[in-house]
């Protein structure tokens, strides 16, 4: 049974997820910080996508790269940016570069008796930014338009 | 923030319980009206419809605008529904990319105890 995920409107720069996992911090940070174990989670296999590559060089002032497929893509979708801010097993931060007016993710780790509250918040750098990003039904960290009918199409099943 | 979301909420619902607006959203789907064709649909005064096409206003779900003497009403962008619908598709990507990561965190959990050399913490 998998703990519930929050999703909010925190503000009108700011976006806020949370969700607890079952395992110590230092874990949740590993499988956040080795490109072995992120691309195992970061596409789940109903996306239709695939990964092309995943260069991750988590520590401050590191940046990554992640190269996606999906067979209606013309060609592969590369996400890209800078980490900020990588303090071990606790707090990591990083810009997404890959369009104008993109926000700046900070994902922390807070652990208590063994479970770990995860936090990320996705600041845009104008309101308008991110109600343009709310209208194109893009996000930050996922991209295209075309990525949100996918999985438009996908979620709407479920609802 | 929240209770500003919370606010817009209240204000949609409020809109929505009355089967005049109701109408009026309805008959807007269609295409434009003005106050005046709105007040005849509804067999109202011109002070009644404007009354709910300003109720309607506040919450976001029509605008109107002033061309000479005539006021036009037209359904509004709908943000509030818009917004809250992204957000849940947001919230279902994460949580759909938070359950593959909660596996992930369940096999290192199970690789650290079969060789507690490797964990990174006592």
């Amino acid at each position: 049974m998998s703990n519930p995920t929050t999703a909010e409107r925190k503000s009108d720069l700011e976006l806020v997820v949370t969700r607890t996992f079952n395992g110590p911090a230092h874990l949740v940070f590993e499988a956040w910080t080795r490109p072995d174990l992120f691309q195992r989670w970061w596409l789940p296999a109903e996306f239709g996508m695939t990964f092309d590559s995943c260069q991750l060089d988590a520590r401050t002032g590191g940046s990554y790269r992640l190269v996606f497929n999906h067979p209606d893509f013309p060609q592969p979708m590369a996400f890209f940016g800078k980490y900020l801010e990588v303090v071990p097993n606790s707090r990591i931060v990083w810009t997404n570069e890959e369009s104008e007016g993109g926000p700046v993710t900070t994902v922390t780790f807070e652990e208590q008796d063994g479970t770990t509250l995860l936090s990320l918040t996705e600041r845009y750098p104008t309101k308008e930014s991110l109600d343009e990003a709310i209208a194109s039904g893009s996000t930050g960290t996922a991209g295209a338009a075309q990525q949100f009918e996918l999985l438009d199409e996908l979620l709407g099943t479920l609802v | 923030m929240v209770q500003f979301q919370k606010a817009n909420l209240d204000a949609s619902f409020a809109a929505l319980s009355d089967p005049t607006r109701r109408g009026i959203l309805e008959r807007l789907g269609q295409r434009d009206a003005s106050i005046t064709e709105l007040a005849d649909r509804f067999r109202m005064t011109l002070t009644g419809i404007k009354k709910h096409v300003g109720v309607l206003e506040q919450a976001g779900l029509v605008t109107t605008a002033k061309v000479g003497r005539v006021r036009t009403c037209r359904l509004g962008a709908r943000r509030l529904e818009d917004e809250a619908a992204w957000i849940e598709w947001y919230r279902q990507l994460w949580d759909r990319r938070f359950d593959e990561l909660d596996s992930i965190v369940e096999e290192l959990k199970q690789q650290h105890a079969v060789n507690p050399k490797e964990s990174q913490e006592p």
